[in-house]
């Protein structure tokens, strides 16, 4: 082999604490390196153009390129070595700024690091095997998890770019958070107003298939051709036939049922449909409190339905979707705040989330729109909101900011003074950020026009007197504690990831944070894709947005699905398992092992052996730890391969 | 020249682990320089003789790092891992080799903090430890270890399956 090795300077991300000129000359001795040099800017185009150019200069067969992480720009490399005619796998990296520059100072010592690096993928290089991909026709249809605005802004322009949709919806109805918002920042237009003809054109788009009532129990296969076990929970009601007329729920006797899509500010029916624009518009029973399933009498509801739609005898349905590409779009929840005691956790009935608040204020809520409290229904006279509870809070173990709250706290303070003119509104906060078009000016108007009054500082107790609440604080600009009479005190609790996130993460073989927020593939350049080939991201799944930002996503999200199915055929990846079958005994123990089934026992001339089904086998090389017989290579990360990296350290 | 920083070779996870050590890379975390990193695509594929020959071919320690269990890019890779480095780890004595000198552990690509103390944990530890000896070329380890790197990996199956 003939191998070039280029150092790059990455400007002076690299140079400022490596010697590159002198890890190029120390590899220049490295056995079968032909060349050596150091380059300014690898990536760019001139640093492409200088290896394509030396590839042809100096013959050479192999490149190690010493710069970057690997997963920063593996990619981009392996198509330049491929443009000057080598086989893109005769390629390796040497990751020399995330792992050596950017982590010491001590230049010495990290140029000795280099250059042990850069000898390890010399080392691995030298022992490389051409590879090549094979290509397999997609499945061009999109699941989309989550029926938020993100999930339906992402399956709405998938379906307008030609491709067919499964959106999984795990409630009854699509619209998630921003179908219980009253009013969006800072246009403060109607929420209902502006998504409800999104749910309409889901609920009409001829290629868009919409499973309500679901959740994804499992996710096969690979990008291009997964399969989705999909478990639609029985709503007990044939959905075929329920027009959604309401009649049931007017005469249900079981009126106490808990009402989540109202946040529990107020109760409904045992069967009921969430909002009037549900979409699907069908009714579904709970059977925690449903009479029939309870004690086996009523059947109200079955008596007065006119289409006969309903089914007590219903079970869970099982359906399989194939589709070529994944979009999570599952949203957040808020944070369970029951731990805050001084805020009383839980137990004060005027003390609410702000999705609490929001169910108050909306005309379609329990009260109707009017702002009353909820222990006693009167009207109150001052309230307080207090910013950041379970964010920005280390103690709590949530360090982050929710993003949104600042500005939907904004926008309750301002609904409130509209909708009970006479009232006083304070608004505990830390600080307020406000970095959005015309976000600021927002809060300005909040505090100008609508004599909100914001007090700087945390709140250390709430506590009751009568029938009113002491909110106690600091205000830390006049460096005093303060204390505020309330009758409700609405909290900005912080944004979690959605309740099961991280089960569907792991199902996804996606990875998320300590939040539970779904792992983009890189902070800044790979917002919507996942480490996964062929799942995408959309909204606040990945960490808080506000519905701009999340509609921008999904819009991203579905972008990126277009542009995987534009091909029509996709290429694998041929870093995966290959059977030496002179080796193998046929014991098995790699089928077993296996996570995806990638591999059988065949027959082959006469013998049995182990077979590698190149389309399913993802490279994780579990198989080649398991061979007994070392039958099993995973190829470019071969025993000999690792191994030879190990001495290329030890010998030196 | 005296040698002042050890042999740390870390076998790391693409998906979680390496992707931790960039991050903590882009954050700047300051971290010993003596750690040298073999890019794995999952813990599963590590084979525990790699420790062993990593330590016999003068290596003075070896730290492994994938992804938390559950969070396995490939489902359950590292539930192979846990199962096999637990029992490498226990067997080193056997071998005559100072089990302080090989870890494992779980980071996740988002914790690249905890990656900077487990780097500089681990670095210190083996700083604690005397110097492997570091051999000349073609002694008869190095020999042994030609061989071996040729020969099906003396490793039994009794590992396959797992909880
Ligand atoms: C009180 C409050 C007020 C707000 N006001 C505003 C505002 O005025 N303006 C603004 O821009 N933003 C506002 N926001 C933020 C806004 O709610 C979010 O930006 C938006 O809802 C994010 O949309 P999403 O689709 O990503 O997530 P979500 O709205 O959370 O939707 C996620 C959907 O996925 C579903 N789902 C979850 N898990 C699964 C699963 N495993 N399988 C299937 N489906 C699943 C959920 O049921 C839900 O339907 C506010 C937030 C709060 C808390
Ligand atoms: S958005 Fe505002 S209120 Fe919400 S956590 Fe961040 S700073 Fe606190």
């Amino acid at each position: 082999m003939r191998i070039g090795v280029f150092v790059c300077h990455c400007g002076s991300n690299i140079a400022a604490t490596v010697d590159p000129a002198a890890v190029a000359m120390a590899a220049d001795s490295m056995p079968e390196v032909a060349y050596a040099t150091d380059l300014m800017y690898a990536c760019a185009e001139p640093g492409q153009k200088a290896i394509v150019e030396a590839i042809g200069e100096y013959r050479l067969t192999g490149v190690v390129v010493a710069s970057c992480s690997p997963r920063m720009h593996e990619p981009t490399f392996r198509k330049t070595v491929e443009r000057a005619g080598l086989n893109p796998y005769l390629f390796e990296m040497a990751n020399i700024r995330e792992h050596v520059s950017w982590i010491g100072k001590d230049k010495e010592a990290n140029t000795r690091k280099a250059t042990d690096l850069v000898r390890m993928a010399v080392e691995k290089l030298r022992r490389d095997a051409p590879l090549h991909s094979r290509r397999f026709p997609v499945t061009k249809r999109v699941l989309v998890i989550g029926g938020g605005i993100a999930g339906i802004q992402a399956a709405l322009d998938c379906a307008e770019g030609g491709l067919d949709v499964v959106l999984v919806e795990k409630e009854a109805t699509i619209g998630g958070k921003m179908a219980k918002l009253d009013k969006t920042f800072p246009t403060v237009d109607c929420s209902s107003c502006i998504l409800g003809p999104k749910m309409v054109d889901v609920a009409q788009h001829p290629r868009i298939t919409l499973h309500a009532l679901s959740e994804v129990e499992e996710l096969s296969g690979f990008v291009g051709n997964f399969k989705a076990k999909i478990r639609k929970k029985a709503p007990y009601v044939d959905w075929n036939l329920c027009t959604g007329c309401g009649a049931c729920l007017a005469k249900c006797p079981s009126k106490k049922a808990t009402d989540r899509f109202n946040e529990e500010t107020g109760l409904t029916t045992a069967i009921t449909i969430p909002f009037p624009q549900a979409i699907p518009k069908k009714a579904h029973i709970n059977p925690e409190f449903c009479r029939h399933f309870m004690t086996g009498k009523c059947g109200v509801c079955a008596k007065i339905c006119p289409a006969k739609a309903i089914r007590f005898e219903q079970e869970d349905e099982i359906v399989v979707e194939e589709v070529g590409a994944v979009i999570a779009a599952t949203g957040y929840d808020l944070a369970d705040w029951s731990g805050y005691d001084y805020l009383g956790g839980g137990r004060f009935p005027d003390v609410i989330t702000g999705l609490q608040y929001e169910r108050l204020l909306s005309a379609s809520g329990p009260t109707g729109g009017h702002v009353v409290r909820p222990s006693d229904g009167r009207e109150p006279k001052t309230v307080v909101f207090i910013q950041c509870v379970a964010s920005r809070d280390p103690s709590k173990g949530r360090p982050s900011c929710s993003g949104f709250c600042c500005m939907y706290t904004a926008k309750q303070a301002v609904l409130t003074r509209d909708h009970c003119p006479d009232s006083k509104v304070h608004v505990f906060y830390m600080d307020v950020r406000a970095p959005g078009k015309m976000y600021d000016e927002f809060i300005r108007r909040a505090v100008d026009e609508y004599g909100v009054d914001y007090i700087r500082g945390r709140v250390s107790q709430i506590f009751r007197k009568g029938e009113r609440y002491v909110v106690r604080g600091a205000d830390t600009l006049a460096g005093a504690q303060v204390e505020v009479e309330a009758d409700l005190v609405v909290l900005a609790v912080g944004a979690q990831a959605a309740h099961g996130a991280e089960k569907l993460a792991e199902r996804l073989h996606i990875s998320y944070d300590d939040q539970g927020f779904f792992m983009e593939g890189h902070p800044k350049l790979r917002p919507m894709e996942t480490n996964t080939a062929g799942v995408f991201l959309a909204g606040a799944c990945q960490g808080p947005k506000d519905i701009p930002s999340s509609v921008a996503q999904g819009s991203g999200a579905a972008a990126k699905a277009l542009c995987l199915f534009a091909k029509g055929v996709l290429e694998n990846d041929p870093q995966i398992a290959n059977v030496r079958p002179g080796r193998c005994v046929a014991c098995g123990k790699c089928v077993k092992t296996c996570p995806f089934g990638a591999l059988n026992i065949v027959e082959a001339r006469g013998r049995r052996t182990a077979e590698v089904v190149e389309t399913v086998c993802k490279g994780c090389g579990i198989c080649t730890a398991t061979c007994p017989q070392g039958a099993i290579q995973l190829q470019h990360s071969t025993d000999n391969q690792i191994l030879a990296e190990v001495n290329a350290l030890c010998r030196f | 020249m005296p040698i002042l920083e050890r042999r740390i070779i870390g076998f790391l996870c693409n998906w979680c682990s390496y992707g931790g050590a960039d991050a903590a890379g882009v954050s700047r975390f300051t971290q010993p320089t003596d750690l040298r990193v073999v890019r794995l695509p999952c813990t599963g594929r590590m084979n525990p003789i790699f420790v062993v020959k990593a330590l016999l071919a003068g290596a003075d320690g070896v730290l492994v790092s994938g992804c938390h269990p559950k969070d396995c890019h490939y489902s359950e890779g590292n539930y192979y891992a846990r199962r096999r480095l637990e029992v490498i780890k226990r067997f080193l004595p056997v071998l005559g080799i100072e089990p302080l000198r090989f870890e494992y552990t779980w980071v996740s690509a988002a914790e690249a903090k905890r990656w900077q103390e487990v780097v500089t944990a681990f670095t210190e530890q083996i700083h604690a430890l005397p110097p492997v000896p570091r051999l000349p070329d073609d002694t008869g380890i190095e020999r042994l270890l030609r061989e071996l790197e040729n020969s099906p990996l003396p490793i039994c199956g009794c590992h396959a399956g797992h909880e």
